[in-house]
């Protein structure tokens, strides 16, 4: 019977580095975003060459986010990424339930502003962190 | 799904560390497994009982069956 102690090296500079790569491109994104919406305002006054720039920089960078975040995905071990996955479920559901309902506030003049996209968002992220927080203490 | 994963570690004077970098998962993983709170995949089960050269079923067990 083998009693020495494993000496395997745990996967956790992997799982790291697919963190920051994460972080990165997510910042990366993010800025892209910023320049899409302000620079056409303030930067080249609306000239289409320079939008559609910045908006193809945008996706492509968004799209580089997705990958990057399912590679993340494939490294986690099987508890993290159940984890990870019931709370992206959960936030999907909210998402949808709560996006439409939101959406039909206006209509039936419940309220008298237009929903922003930007207050789902919020809720989320918010979502997400609180079913990953919950995810995590359930297998503490 | 119970196991004696706690006693086999114990025996070998393994820290959960220890079970889960063999394992190549997070200590939070192999805490869970120990706890019962975490079912293990059939490939991670098989990999257990081939770090403790047992077979799967001399580790977990249904509690319901015993």
């Amino acid at each position: 019977m083998n009693n020495s102690k494993p000496n395997e090296k745990i996967c956790s500079q992997h799982k790291n580095t697919y963190i920051l790569q994460l972080a990165l491109w997510t910042l990366a994104w993010l800025v892209s975003t910023a320049l899409l919406r302000f620079g056409a305002e303030y930067m080249w006054e609306f000239q289409p060459a320079y939008s559609i720039t910045a908006l193809m920089t945008h996706l492509a960078l968004g799209a580089a986010v997705i990958m990057v975040n399912v590679k993340h995905l494939a490294n986690l071990d099987e508890l993290q990424r159940k984890i990870t996955m019931d709370a992206m479920g959960i936030t999907l559901g909210v998402g949808l339930i709560a996006g439409i309902a939101y959406e039909q506030l206006e209509d039936i003049k419940l309220i008298s502003f237009e929903p922003e996209i930007s207050h789902l968002i919020m809720l989320m992220a918010f979502t997400y962190i609180v079913s990953i927080l919950i995810g995590n203490r359930k297998y503490q | 799904m119970k196991n004696r994963l706690k006693v086999l570690r114990a025996e070998r004077d393994w820290t959960q560390a220890d079970l889960a970098n063999a394992l190549a998962v997070s200590r939070q993983t192999a805490n869970a497994i120990e706890k019962g709170k975490f079912d293990p995949s059939l490939p991670l089960a098989f990999k257990i009982a081939k770090l403790f050269n047992l077979t799967v079923e001399e580790i977990f067990f249904d509690e319901q069956m015993t």
